[in-house]
């Protein structure tokens, strides 16, 4: 969805990270879903570089 | 002294949870510090430094949680660590209580929200930029409230968010407002005829918070993160941003807010300005006024507002140094009726960085040099203003808007130094920072004059408040108690910035104040 259709739509919010962002929009009414979100295994070096061969597998795929 | 410490293995919790765990430790009974947080190179550093290091904590790896205690005995150390283990045990009933399973993955996230439209993240920065990607990558618009991430990443996540055109609020984007629903820090607005686009939070947050003051309300407000008009950015999220301002039917004026574009940038945003076919104020703090009139450039956040509602009014509109001058006059004359000796220096104690750059683009041309931490250059003299939210003042703990007391304790240093004669605050409310920002900021002033006083000094406090009736903590409530306090409470950071510089300066009063009776 466009940055323009965005901006006619309701807010449906998927969160990661700090918790307190999540708890905010559900006050407000917003469907949001938390994610418990933990730091992959390893250096984040070498979680980026996984990161990035699953993304070009999907590149590639797609 | 006694330190004690566990670490438990594979137990992730986010940044915000375990500061607040360790703020509520500190204030248990003999406790000298503390820390919760996870065993990664920076923070054990960090324990090293703060004399927590342990056998024990060496050993964590940045998957585990790590909590020391220094104490004055061993029994209160020990009986501190038990405390955290009850805060979290509680924490996790609360979360069982909900009866949710949460997802681990951005991936199975979508399986229970399949129609989700953005993704929030504010995970640590060095996985930052991957879980963006991967937000964009499946067609989401995305809050990055994260910092820390490269200005290489940066432009890389833009140039696939412009293809898409998807946002990429951020890395570093404090605050934004989409269809009436703030994210991040934000103030409690009415929605309305006013788009935004904004290179800084605290600065969209003077903003909407001075366009409520005005009945007026904000469309959307959307965050870009302060490095996006650079050149290396070259505004990529600004300009797709004007272009989705300009084509929603709910906005009727637009406002920009940032620091000065790079040259190389100019060019091609004002092109997009140009486009934009509706009312717009340009808000780059110390740019001087340009373009083709197509723009409304202005020098301040409060000016920003007050223009757009005015075009919006079809009103003209000219800038002003106070909303009130004759009022200004009538205080002046009652500070100075007092001759106790005031020093004559200014200390600007911020917590908002874009409004500690305002103040001193405005101080410096009134008062000389001012040494600070935000802008360029800035000799050392009398005068010094200082963001308290930059990083070499929050690692490892809160950030000044989230935990006032390290502000509070300088405040009340101030009072204790001779030179300084004038203090001047920002304090900024909203949602998701401290519930009650201004009663330990209202202690701190009290002890400070307190302190001036029985050295035979006075001592000005100088305060502006960011917020809204609406905001959790309520805009009135807070400026009375800083009021009560004894702080000259000004409408906006602009005019107590002015009004600052006219109490350590009366030669300034032909300049700021003309002939106002």
């Amino acid at each position: 969805m466009s940055v323009e259709q965005l901006l006619g739509q309701p807010l449906r919010v998927i969160n990661l990270g700090l918790e307190l962002f999540a708890r905010e929009l559900e006050t407000d009414g917003v469907p949001v879903v938390h994610v418990d979100w933990r730091p992959p295994a390893g250096d984040p070096s070498v979680a980026a570089l996984l990161a990035r061969l699953e993304d070009d597998a999907e590149e590639s795929a797609g | 002294m006694a330190v004690r410490a566990v670490v438990w293995r594979s137990y992730y919790q986010d940044s915000m949870i375990l500061m607040r765990i360790a703020e509520s430790l500190r204030a248990l009974p003999g406790v000298r510090e503390a820390a919760v947080l996870m065993g990664t190179p920076a923070n054990h550093e960090l324990l090293a430094a703060a004399g927590l290091a342990t056998p024990e904590t060496k050993a964590a790896t940045p998957g585990d949680l790590v909590l020391a205690v220094a104490a004055s005995t061993d029994a209160e150390a020990q009986a501190a660590l038990d405390a955290a283990k009850g805060l979290f045990d509680a924490r996790r009933r609360e979360r069982e209580a909900t009866g949710r399973i949460l997802p681990r993955t951005l991936e199975s996230a979508l399986r229970q929200l399949p129609d989700a439209n953005l993704v929030s993240i504010s995970v640590p920065g060095a996985y930052a930029k991957f879980e963006a990607m991967r937000g964009l990558r499946r067609g989401l618009h995305v809050f990055l409230f994260s910092d820390n991430v490269s200005l290489a990443d940066e432009v890389e996540l833009k140039q696939v968010a412009v293809r898409r055109r998807l946002l990429c609020m951020g890395p570093d984007c404090g605050t934004a407002y989409l269809n009436g629903v703030g994210l991040g820090f934000a103030n409690v607005v009415a929605r309305g005829r006013v788009g935004c686009v904004a290179a800084s939070g605290t600065g969209l947050q003077a903003v909407a918070s001075r366009l409520a003051a005005l009945g007026e309300g904000v469309s959307h407000g959307i965050g870009v993160g302060g490095r996006d008009l650079s050149a290396e950015v070259d505004g990529a999220m600004t300009k797709l941003a004007l272009e989705a301002l300009a084509a929603d039917p709910t906005t009727e004026a637009v406002i920009l807010i940032s620091k000065p574009p790079a040259a190389s940038v100019l060019p091609g945003l004002e092109a997009t300005i140009r486009k934009v076919g509706k009312p717009i104020v340009v808000s780059c703090l110390g740019a001087a006024a340009r373009g083709d009139g197509s723009a409304r450039w202005v020098t301040t956040l409060e000016d920003a507002a007050d223009a757009a509602v005015a075009l919006l009014d079809g009103r003209s509109w000219a800038p002003r140094a106070f909303s009130d001058p004759v009022a200004v006059r009538t205080r002046l004359a009652r500070l100075r009726a007092d001759t106790t000796r005031r020093g004559a220096g200014l200390l600007g104690l911020y917590t908002g960085g874009t409004l500690a750059h305002e103040a001193r683009l405005l101080l410096e041309p009134l008062l000389g040099p001012i040494a600070s931490n935000v802008g360029a250059g800035g000799e050392a003299g009398p005068h010094r203003i200082l963001d308290l939210g930059a990083d070499e003042f929050t690692v490892g703990r809160l950030h000044p808007m989230l935990d006032p007391e390290g502000r509070a304790a300088r405040v009340r240093e101030a009072g204790r130094s001779a030179g300084v004669g004038v203090v001047l605050v920002d304090l900024v409310l909203g949602r998701g920072v401290h519930a009650d920002p201004a009663r330990p900021l209202a202690a701190a002033i009290e002890d400070a004059r307190r302190a001036a006083a029985a050295d035979g000094r006075s001592l000005l406090v100088v305060a502006s408040v960011v917020g809204t009736e609406r905001d959790p903590q309520g805009l009135g409530a807070q400026v009375g108690a800083l009021e009560a306090a004894g702080a000259e409470m000004v409408p906006s950071n602009a005019q107590a910035a002015r009004f600052a510089a006219l109490a350590l300066n009366p030669s300034l009063e032909a300049e700021l104040l003309g002939d106002a009776r």
